[in-house]
């Protein structure tokens, strides 16, 4: 089904070209105007200017500290297992390992290093971790100078992760045990 | 000739190319300035030598103005790699940069820039024909154009030079025909004199509106600037003429682009706004002091950047012509309209005679 459209032919004025060049020259002086006196620039001007994230951002992938600055990671090894690009590498302490930094953990990682140029950010670890131990946060701008730099290793994970207000599941373990021990206190 | 006339020529020639220079390379800037705050944007507005951080309130005033960018701009160009692909006609395409560059600098020998500074006449070469000689030289950086088309060896730079080729050579003649009722006005070819009559009787604009209308829109053709860039068209063809070329050779298309703008506004300021003349504060006459020269070349220059604004300002509103529109305008409407001015003019000479 064809559908016709009435073309008009072009009036004088129009086939003279000036009304239609005088219009333009009206809307980009506007625009002018409204940028450079007005200032309405709308234009971020991103590393003085930054946006607000929201809360549940996923930037990238940190480890973090419980509220008594302690390592929450256990090196179960779950993220290093869900991870889809393999970006996590985890070394366990093995037998003769150094042991936890707080009581009642079984373990924690000798080594965990994440490479920032492989993590695509899907928050697999962070779903997966069952310590609470491993949070997508706010950075989204890794720089670096080298491909070395980008493997973040276990201290500067913990330090850019900074403290998680979590539960502390072993805590709690440790009151349990303990009321265990005394068992019998109130007769 | 004696040797004061050679030095005192020697140093106008290299102030004049020296600014010539340095402005088309501000007017890149102003081109990407203008163009970002049409278009709702900032512009270039980052990079300052490491000096200029610790200069307090001028240096980021400076930074955010671009003020430094062109300087950025030449060093890239310089050391972007010269690539020159395979099939191309080397002596040509070596050569058509050249021949691009030195009309649009040739050009502005005849222009006189300002009345007197002592005893020096600024003008490079104070010609009686000229306004020929402009002509002359104007449609040589036709060939440049068609050169670097035919010397790469390519599609899209050959459309570009048949484009253009067809394009300066019709709009050569609108323009000739725009400035014939100027010339018979004032009755000389001398572009000094054609001042120092505007000086006595009023700017020619408003003698010949028409003429001035015919050489400001045959101006944008022939500078290749937005309505009528059809030799570049980087949607339709790429780059046009100079799509095969890239670092200094590509620089130097651009610049001059910007010089043939600076050219033609010296021009137009020239025939139709009374050059360096204003009518009031005295400014009408040869400069016999050193201050009202310097300010002669000041009212020159300040009426020749308003045309440049003027270039880039419709180059950020203005869609390009169709082909067929751009020839539609050229001969069938401007070539027929000049006749008719200039016999328009002619009778009207005649009836004030009479």
């Amino acid at each position: 089904m064809s559908k016709i459209v009435n073309r008009k032919p072009l009036t004088f004025w129009e086939r003279l070209y000036l009304p239609a060049i005088l219009g333009g020259l009206r809307v980009t002086f506007k625009h002018a105007y409204s940028t450079l006196i007005q200032r309405k620039v709308v234009t971020m001007e991103y590393p003085e200017q930054k946006w607000t994230l929201p809360a549940n951002y996923r930037g990238a992938p940190y480890l973090v500290k419980d509220q008594e600055g302690n390592t929450k990671c256990v090196s179960c090894q779950l993220c290093e297992f869900v991870c889809p690009p393999k970006a996590i590498k985890i070394i366990p302490p093995g037998p003769a390992g150094r042991l936890a930094d707080r009581t009642n953990a079984e373990k924690m990682p000798q080594e965990f290093e994440i490479n920032m140029l492989r993590c695509i950010y899907c928050g697999f670890c962070q779903e997966v971790c069952p310590e609470e131990a491993i949070f997508l946060q706010n950075d989204y701008s890794i720089t670096g100078l080298s491909r070395e730099e980008f493997i973040y290793n276990k201290e500067k994970l913990l330090s850019l992760g900074g403290v998680s207000p979590g539960i502390q599941k072993w805590k709690h373990k440790l009151e349990e045990a303990q009321a265990q021990e005394n068992f019998p206190v109130k007769v | 000739m004696n040797p004061s006339f050679i030095i005192f020529s020697l140093i106008k020639l290299v102030v004049v190319i020296g600014a010539v220079l340095t402005l088309v390379a501000y007017s890149v800037l102003a081109e990407r300035k203008i163009s970002a705050w049409i278009q709702d944007r900032v512009g270039p507005n980052r990079v300052a030598p490491p000096f200029v951080r610790y200069l307090p309130v001028i240096g980021p005033l400076l930074t955010r103005l671009g003020v430094f960018q062109p300087m950025a701009d030449g060093l890239k160009a310089f050391l972007k790699e010269d690539f020159m692909p395979a099939g191309v006609r080397k002596t040509y395409f070596w050569l058509a940069p050249a021949i691009v560059m030195i009309p649009a600098l040739m050009t502005l020998a005849v222009i006189p820039f300002g009345s007197q500074l002592g005893a020096q006449k600024m003008v490079l070469a104070d010609l009686n024909v000229g306004i020929l000689y402009t002509f002359g030289i104007v449609s040589l950086g036709v060939y440049g154009i068609v050169l670097a088309g035919y010397a790469a060896n390519s599609k899209y730079p050959f459309l570009g030079g048949i484009r253009s080729s067809a394009q300066m050579i019709s709009y050569e003649l609108s323009m000739g025909m725009s400035v014939i009722p100027v010339l018979m006005i004032v009755g000389n070819l001398n572009l000094g004199r054609i001042i120092g009559w505007q000086a006595e009787q009023g700017w020619l604009v408003f003698y010949a509106p028409v003429s001035f209308f015919i050489f400001l829109v045959a101006a944008f053709a022939e500078t290749n600037r937005l309505p009528f860039d059809l030799p570049e068209a980087e949607t339709e063809l790429v780059g046009g003429y100079h799509t095969e070329y890239s670092s200094m050779k590509f620089a130097l298309f651009f610049l001059a682009e910007y010089s043939n703008m600076v050219a033609s506004s010296a021009m137009m300021v020239t025939l139709f706004f009374g050059g360096w003349t204003l009518p009031f504060w005295g400014l009408d006459h040869p400069a016999t002091t050193l201050g009202l020269g310097v300010a002669h070349i000041l009212v020159f220059v300040v009426k020749m950047l308003a045309f440049m604004v003027l270039f880039i300002w419709v180059r950020w509103m203005f869609p390009r012509f169709r082909y067929d529109q751009l020839m539609d305008l050229g001969w069938r409407r401007f070539l027929p309209l000049a006749l008719v001015n200039i016999l328009v003019t002619a009778i009207w000479m005649w009836l004030k005679t009479t």
